[in-house]
C-alpha cells in the first residue's frame, strides 16, 4: 500500500514539473532549393520580363531562402493572353472526366510529395512543421481530389441550369495558407473548366512554385496554369485589371479586398472575397470546459493566430470566468514556442517583420487602453519574428484589441451572462467569417448557430476544414464560398437554363 | 384619354382611373405616396415629380423621395428584418401567396397602369407578375432543401450547410418593366426573410405604387418592404453607400451609373446582384439562384460521440 501512495505521489510531482522536450527537428533534406525561380507561364518557368527577382526568406531565421521572379504589366499581360489561348484551345472544350482525371494527378503527386510540400512551407511561412505535415499539405491534396470529382457531374450541381465556365481566373492568393489557399483556388476553378493565373503572396511563393512543377509534371496543356508572383499592389493589381481575366478570387484582407472591389466596380468581372475576421468563440457556464480549453487554444494559437477565422475574441459566461481563465493561463504556460521545423513545437515565427510590427503595435494598444495582458514566461529564438502566445482579460468591446483583426497569437477576452447578450456582442463587429460555441446542451447550439452571422459555425469544435465542407463570410468578411458544392457557383455562368 | 371628357388639363391628369367615369361625377385622385415601415407619407421633403404616361398625358405626381427618407426607409427594414426571417418559411411562403390573390382582384387597375406607361401588353403582364408571386412564394420552404444539405466532411462531425437570408436589400427596379421586372427582383429577395428598400422605376412609378397598397393589405409586416419613388439618379448612390444596406439588386441600375454603384458598395463589402439578362417573361428569368444570390450559405459543425 505505502509503496503505491509513493507511486501516486511521485506522479503527481512528475505531472506538475516543467516538462524538458528534446529537440525533434524535421530535415530539410527532402527540400531541393533552387537559387532562383521564373515565371510559370506557358507550361514552363521562363525569365521575367520585368527582368526583377526579389528575395524570399525564411521568417524564423531571416535566412535567404531563393530568388524569385516578379511578374511585370508585360508578364502579366502575357500570362492573361496565355491563360486565355489556353482557355480557348485546351480546357474549355475538354471533357469533364478528362478535367477530372487531371486534377486527380495533381492531388496524388501532392500526396507523393507531401514530406517536401510540408518541410518547404514551414520554411517559407514559419507555421510548425506539425500544422504543415497534418493540415496544410493534407487539405490541399483533398480539395484537388474532391474537386476532381466534380469536373464531369456539374449537371447534377445546378438543378435547371446549364453550367458553362467562364473564362480566366486571376487567383490571388495570402501568406498564411500558401499552399492550402492555392488548392481552395485551383481545384473548383479548373475542375469548372476555367485556366488561372495564380498571384502567389510576395513573401510566401515558393509552395505554389512547387505546386508548378507538379502541374508540369501534371502533363497539364500548358498555359491552364499560371504562376507569376510579385507584390499585391502591383503584380495583383495589373492582374485584376487585365481585359481577358473574366473572374477574380481573392482572398487577404478587408482593406484590400475593399480596394479590388472598387478597382473592378463596372467591369462586369465576377468577384469572390475571402476576407478578414473577429470570430467570437463563446463559453456558456455548462461546456466541458476542458475540451473548450483545448478548442481555445486551436482556435487562436493554430498557426500563430494568423489565421482569417481565428477564435480571437473570446466570450466566456461569468459564472466560470476565473476558472477558465485559470485553466487557459495553465495551458498557455505549456505551449512550445520556437523552431517551426521542430516537431513539437506548437506555435512557430510570424511570417513578416511587417505583421510582427502590426501585431506589436494592437498590443500595445491593448495595453494602453487598459486591458490586462498575460504572457508565459518562454525563451525566444534570438533571430526570426516571434510573438509570445498572449491574452488579454479587462477587455471592453470598445478596445482595438476587440475590434480589429490581429493575425497574430493573441486572445481578447469577454465576459457575458444571457445567450441574448452573447448573440449581440458576438454580432457586434463588421466581420462575420466564423464562430465558436461551447455547450453541452443541444438546443441551445441550434438557437445560437441560428443567431451568429457568420459563415460557419463550430460548435464544441473549432478550426476545422474540409474540402466538403463550404467556407466563406458574412458581410465585410467578404462573399462567395470556397469548398462543397457551393464553391463551385462563383466559376460558373448559370444564366443559361432548361427551365426551371 | 380616360375619362373622356373636356378638354380643360384638369382631366387630363385623371389617368389610370379603376373606372371610367360615369358623367357627371368628379374622379377621385389617388396621390401616389411612399410606402415605408408599413405607412404611406409624402416625401420629408416635400418634393414631387410629374409622371407622363407614354403618350405624354400627366398621370400624377410622384413623390420625389430625399436622402432622409432612404435612410427612414433602411431603417424600418432593418427593423422588420429579424422578426421577418424568424417566421416559418410556410408562413413567409403563405404571405407571399396572399400578395398573389390581392393583386388578382386589382388586374383592372394594374393593366390599366401599365397601358398608360405603355407596355406592349398590359394583361400579360400582369399575369406573369402574378404569377411569379406563386411561383415563388412556393420557394420559401423548398430553397433549403435544395441549395443546402449536409456535408460529408473526412472526419467525425456532422456538417451541414443552410441558406441564410443576407438581411437588408436594395433593389433598383428595372425602369422598363415596371411590374413584372419589380416583382420579379422583389419577390426572390423577400421569400428567404430579407427585408427590401425597393427604387421604384422612375418614368413609371405608378404600377410600383399600387403595388405597395397591396403589400399593405397582405399579412406583409410593416417594414419587410419600403418603396421610394423618385429620380434614380439621385436615390442610386445613397442606396449604394448606405452602411446598413447588406446587398443592392442592380438589375435596374442604368450602366453609366454601375461603376458609381460598385465603388460605393465596396465600403461595407455589400454584395451586388444582377438579375440574369434574359426576357422577363421567359422560363429562366425566375430562378432559386435569384434567391440565393441574396442569401449567405452558414456552415455548421459539430462532433459526432457518444
Amino acid at each position: 500500500m505505502g509503496e503505491i501512495e509513493r507511486r501516486a505521489t511521485s506522479a503527481l510531482e512528475e505531472q506538475q514539473r516543467v516538462w524538458e522536450y528534446s529537440t525533434a527537428p524535421e530535415s530539410t533534406e527532402i527540400v531541393r532549393l533552387q537559387d532562383r525561380y521564373g515565371l510559370f507561364l506557358g507550361g514552363r518557368f521562363v525569365e521575367p520580363k520585368s527582368g526583377r527577382y526579389f528575395v524570399t526568406i525564411n521568417p524564423a531565421t531571416e535566412e535567404p531562402l531563393a530568388e524569385v521572379a516578379e511578374a511585370g504589366e508585360e508578364d502579366v499581360d502575357l500570362a492573361a493572353r496565355t491563360a486565355r489561348e489556353a482557355w480557348e484551345e485546351h480546357w474549355r472544350d475538354l471533357p469533364g472526366k478528362e478535367r477530372a482525371k487531371y486534377l486527380y494527378r495533381i492531388a496524388r503527386a501532392l500526396q507523393e510529395r507531401s514530406r517536401e510540400f510540408a518541410v518547404l512551407e514551414t520554411m517559407n511561412n514559419g507555421k510548425p512543421i506539425k500544422e504543415s505535415r497534418d493540415v496544410d499539405v493534407p487539405l490541399a491534396a483533398a480539395h484537388f481530389f474532391y474537386y476532381a470529382g466534380w469536373a464531369d457531374k456539374l449537371e447534377y450541381a445546378f438543378p435547371g441550369r446549364i453550367p458553362r465556365p467562364l473564362g480566366v481566373a486571376a487567383q490571388i492568393t495570402p501568406w498564411n495558407f500558401p499552399l492550402l489557399m492555392c488548392a481552395w483556388k485551383l481545384a473548383p476553378a479548373l475542375a469548372t473548366g476555367n485556366t488561372a493565373i495564380l498571384k502567389p503572396a510576395s513573401t510566401t511563393p515558393l509552395t505554389a512554385l512547387l505546386l508548378a512543377e507538379v502541374i508540369e509534371q501534371a502533363e497539364l496543356p500548358p498555359g491552364v496554369v499560371n504562376v507569376i508572383p510579385g507584390p499585391g499592389g502591383r503584380t495583383g493589381g495589373w492582374l485584376a485589371a487585365h481585359a481577358d481575366i473574366a473572374k477574380i478570387a481573392f482572398t487577404g484582407s478587408t482593406e484590400i479586398g475593399k480596394v479590388l472591389r472598387r478597382n473592378v466596380a463596372g467591369t462586369g468581372k465576377r468577384l469572390t472575397l475571402e476576407l478578414g475576421g473577429k470570430a467570437a468563440n463563446i463559453v456558456f457556464e455548462d461546456a466541458a470546459l476542458d475540451q473548450a480549453i483545448e478548442g481555445i487554444i486551436n482556435g487562436i494559437f493554430f498557426n500563430q493566430g494568423e489565421v482569417c477565422c481565428a477564435g480571437s475574441r473570446l466570450f466566456v459566461q461569468e459564472s466560470v470566468f476565473e476558472p477558465l481563465v485559470d485553466k487557459l493561463k495553465a495551458r498557455l504556460d505549456t505551449l512550445r514556442v520556437g523552431d517551426p521545423l521542430d516537431k513539437n513545437t506548437d506555435v512557430g515565427a510570424i511570417n513578416s517583420r511587417d505583421q510582427l510590427d502590426k501585431i506589436e503595435e494592437l498590443v500595445q494598444s491593448g495595453i494602453e487602453e487598459g486591458a490586462e495582458i498575460y504572457q508565459p514566461e518562454c525563451s525566444l529564438p534570438e533571430r526570426g519574428f516571434w510573438f509570445r502566445p498572449t491574452l488579454f482579460t479587462n477587455v471592453a468591446q470598445s478596445h482595438r484589441i476587440a475590434r480589429e483583426e490581429i493575425f497574430g497569437p493573441v486572445l481578447s477576452i469577454l465576459t457575458f451572462r444571457t445567450p441574448q447578450e452573447a448573440v449581440e456582442k458576438a454580432n457586434n463587429t463588421e466581420y462575420g467569417l466564423s464562430a465558436g460555441i461551447w455547450t453541452e446542451k443541444g438546443s441551445r447550439i441550434l438557437w445560437m448557430a441560428d443567431r451568429m452571422k457568420a459563415g460557419v459555425i463550430w460548435a464544441n469544435t473549432f478550426n476545422r476544414f474540409d474540402p466538403a465542407s463550404p467556407f466563406g463570410g458574412y458581410k465585410e468578411s467578404g462573399f462567395g464560398r470556397e469548398g462543397g458544392r457551393h464553391g463551385l457557383e462563383p466559376y460558373l455562368d448559370l444564366d443559361g437554363g432548361n427551365g426551371a | 384619354m380616360s375619362g373622356g371628357a373636356g378638354a380643360q388639363g384638369a382631366s387630363e391628369r385623371e389617368g389610370a382611373s379603376v373606372a371610367p367615369a360615369t358623367s357627371g361625377r368628379l374622379p377621385v385622385r389617388r396621390t401616389a405616396k411612399l410606402f415605408i415601415a408599413g405607412e404611406f407619407p409624402r416625401s420629408e421633403s416635400g418634393r414631387s415629380y410629374e409622371v407622363f404616361s407614354h403618350d405624354g398625358r400627366l398621370l400624377a405626381w410622384a413623390a420625389r423621395a430625399s436622402r432622409k427618407d432612404l435612410r427612414d426607409a433602411v431603417r424600418a427594414a432593418r427593423a422588420a428584418q429579424p422578426g421577418w426571417a424568424g417566421r416559418t418559411a410556410y408562413n413567409r411562403g403563405q404571405i407571399l401567396y396572399r400578395v398573389a390573390e390581392l393583386m388578382e382582384g386589382r388586374r383592372v387597375q394594374f393593366e390599366a397602369e401599365l397601358a398608360d406607361a405603355g407596355a406592349p401588353d398590359p394583361a400579360r403582364g400582369v399575369e406573369a407578375a402574378i404569377d411569379r408571386w406563386v411561383w415563388y412564394a412556393g420557394w420559401a420552404d423548398k430553397i433549403g432543401q435544395v441549395l443546402g444539405g449536409t456535408n460529408p466532411v473526412a472526419g467525425p462531425y456532422f456538417n451541414f450547410t443552410i441558406p441564410e437570408p443576407t438581411g437588408v436589400v436594395g433593389i433598383v427596379a428595372p425602369p422598363d418593366q415596371a411590374l413584372l421586372g419589380l416583382v420579379s427582383r422583389l419577390a426572390p429577395a423577400i421569400v428567404s426573410g430579407n427585408t427590401a428598400v425597393v427604387l421604384a422605376s422612375e418614368p413609371s412609378p405608378l404600377p410600383a405604387v399600387s403595388l405597395s397598397e397591396v403589400l399593405a393589405t397582405s399579412d406583409v409586416p410593416p417594414g419587410v418592404v419600403n418603396l421610394l419613388t423618385g429620380l434614380t439618379d439621385e436615390l442610386v448612390p445613397w442606396l449604394a453607400g448606405h452602411m446598413d444596406v447588406s446587398a443592392i439588386d442592380v438589375t435596374g441600375v442604368p450602366e453609366d451609373l454601375l461603376p458609381q454603384v460598385e465603388e460605393l458598395a465596396a465600403e461595407n463589402v455589400k454584395r451586388v446582384h444582377r438579375g440574369p439578362a434574359v426576357d422577363p417573361f421567359s422560363a429562366v428569368a425566375q430562378s432559386p439562384y435569384e434567391i440565393t444570390a441574396l442569401m449567405e450559405m452558414k456552415t455548421v459543425w459539430h462532433p459526432m460521440g457518444a
